[in-house]
């Protein structure tokens, strides 16, 4: 760094600094490479895997008894749906108006913390919300449900939610609302009409992105809904879900059962990717989905 | 976090929209959304507390003292579920740390452009995959190839407490190498945003002088960039903290403390997993909750570490010298 240039790039200083800067590129390229393998093992396996299980009967069919083949997932696929459908009611309202806040007024000390608190929230593992949920519901209702399966998966939400609705509306460029308000919108029906209008389409992808990441969630819904083998959808029985059965079905001692493990490991993984892809290209990589 | 930031609105404060009720409104509400997310945690930390009560009174500082975890006798000692939450995060740092550092450098300072956005979409798909999907694959996958390794390294490094025992498969190894693969994205990307928070004059003028990439990153990049490396780190950490559902499907959720690396252990987050469902008794509940309480306590004091160290950089930074 200190040296002066080096005026002959022969001398054995020059050839030392090309071949740490080398073995600089060797190294980083190789982490790539190494952080690459276990995604394509993991995609390869639960495709490899996942797919032979993957029949109409999957769909369609409720949880056949031990020791008889055939069954399928419908439970759980209708659990999923209506857990994600309550956890949008709670998280989406409080994440995407939350949001619009920190994106529109959030720039005070207010602001910041709960910027902060945000991305605190975030870090807290999602079984500790769980064991939040079974405290003030399941203990007070003495059940297991639905309902608080829905509740913890939403307050899951809110902040992932929260943040990036914040960033997408942050996008939207200032001239935009310059112009509304020079023409004698009121601030409200700026940012509701003008705003929201053009940040829409990344704010429903965060949005969807949420659901998906949800969606996979099974350690809240272990100590909230921890399944069933039976057809439910009333909010206050616990319900079956793909997460949770996954996990219980890869801890069965049944081939059967192991197998439609992984093609409903398979389902989450397609949805998961196809969401993620999504987001990607409705907002074209200008807000991270890592947080 | 986005680099432009808006002006605070001026227009409503005074003037011509003055006292217009529905801005007013507006505001208002979304403000308390806002701070219902405060409330939340506030809430969270409460509950969790008075959940906790009878197991904080009965067991004192003994909670986190003790090794026994009896829920027959209803005596509880988190020791083990500790020792084995801390030990596999180690591990998962060990490996994850070098392997999720050298793909930030990768992405934000050597990878031609065409090559940044895919590989940078693979690393977060990595992460948006369900935990369970991992656990899954450590089950039928990862321990079934790890138990030839393990005895391979009992035979030749058996006299290392750490490689000694039976090789079961599943165990702390297990747990850690799991959770190094899922900490690596949150690592990696974190990083690689406060890489590229480093001022380009920074790298222009190290460049100019005729630095390689290894010495600018070495010398301005780092010095530039080192606390909100460091804070991505502990924000991987973090994250392996509270790791549940790969964890408790690998880690053979034993309470035991023992120095070997393939013996079957637990973690803080995997006992409240296995155990919530079988309580029945007040106690057992209540040390459940504790365990969430301390879980809640420590991920909150590490993200609240890592986020100001990273927000040191892609925020503060900019305080200093501009680009």
């Amino acid at each position: 760094m200190n040296q002066p240039p080096a005026a002959k790039p022969q001398t054995w200083h020059y050839r030392k600094r090309r071949a740490a800067n080398s073995l600089f590129w060797l190294f980083a390229s190789l982490a790539t490479i190494i952080a690459l393998i276990p995604l394509g093992l993991l995609l390869s396996y639960v495709v490899a895997r996942g797919l032979p299980g993957l029949n109409p009967a999957f769909f369609t069919r409720l949880p056949a008894p031990v020791g008889e083949a055939g069954g399928g997932m419908l439970n759980a696929i209708i659990g999923t749906l209506v857990l994600v459908g309550l956890a949008s009611l709670v998280g989406l309202p409080f994440g995407i108006i939350g949001g619009i806040y920190l994106a529109e007024f959030g720039n005070n000390r207010f602001g910041s913390s709960v910027r902060f608190a945000a991305d605190v929230l975030n870090g807290v593992p999602s079984i500790v919300i769980g064991s939040f949920i079974y405290t003030i519901v399941v203990l007070q209702t003495h059940q297991f449900s639905a309902l608080a399966g829905g509740l913890a998966l939403g307050m899951i939400m809110i902040p992932t939610v929260m943040r990036t609705t914040e960033e997408l509306v942050r996008l939207v460029p200032l001239s935009q609302r310059e112009a509304s308000l020079s023409l004698g919108a009121s601030q409200s029906r700026t940012i509701l009409q003008i705003v929201l209008l053009s940040a829409k389409a990344g704010v429903i992808t965060g949005a969807l992105l949420a659901i998906a990441r949800i969606a996979g969630e099974a350690a809240p819904l272990l100590v909230t809904s921890p399944g069933s083998m039976l057809f439910s959808t009333s909010l206050n029985q616990p319900i079956a879900s793909l997460p949770v059965q996954i996990y219980l079905y890869a801890n069965a001692p049944y081939d059967e059962w192991n197998r439609q493990a992984w093609a409903a490991a398979l389902v989450l993984v397609m949805m998961v990717t196809i969401f993620s892809l999504a987001a990607r290209y409705a907002t074209r990589g200008k807000f991270r989905i890592v947080r | 976090m986005s680099e432009t930031s808006l002006p605070k609105w001026k227009l409503p404060r005074r003037g011509l929209v003055k006292g217009n009720f529905a801005d007013w409104l507006f505001r208002n509400t979304t403000r308390l959304f806002a701070a219902a997310l405060l409330v939340l945690i506030l809430l969270l930390f409460g509950i969790l507390t008075e959940g906790s009560l009878s197991s904080i009174r009965a067991f004192g500082l003994r909670f986190v003292t003790s090794s026994t975890w009896d829920p027959v006798r209803l005596i509880f000692g988190a020791l083990p579920p500790l020792y084995g939450t801390l030990l596999s995060s180690l591990i998962a740092l060990v490996l994850a740390v070098p392997v999720g550092l050298g793909t930030a450098v990768f992405l934000a300072e050597l990878c031609p452009p065409w090559l940044k956005s895919p590989v940078s979409f693979l690393v977060e798909l990595l992460a948006a995959l369900p935990s369970v999907v991992y656990g899954l694959w450590g089950i039928f996958v990862l321990v079934p190839a790890l138990r030839p390794v393990e005895t391979w390294l009992g035979q030749h490094f058996g006299f290392i407490p750490l490689f000694q025992g039976a090789p079961y498969g599943i165990g702390l190894l297990a747990a850690g190498l799991i959770l190094a693969v899922m900490i690596l994205p949150i690592i990696t990307s974190v990083s690689r945003e406060v890489l590229l928070a480093v001022p380009h004059s920074q790298k222009e003028a190290a460049y100019a002088l005729g630095a390689t990439h290894w010495e600018a990153l070495r010398g301005p990049i780092l010095r530039y960039a080192r606390a909100g490396l460091l804070g991505a780190i502990i924000l991987g950490l973090g994250r392996a903290l509270g790791e549940t559902m790969a964890v408790t499907m690998v880690i053979g959720n034993s309470p035991q403390i023992s120095a070997s690396l393939f013996s079957p252990a637990s973690t803080l987050a995997s006992v409240i997993a296995n155990e919530f469902l079988e309580a029945t008794d007040a106690m057992h509940i209540s040390a459940l909750a504790e365990i969430a309480l301390l879980l809640f306590i420590i991920t909150i004091i590490i993200n609240s570490a890592a986020r100001l160290l990273v927000w040191s950089v892609t925020r503060g930074g900019r305080v200093g010298v501009r680009e």
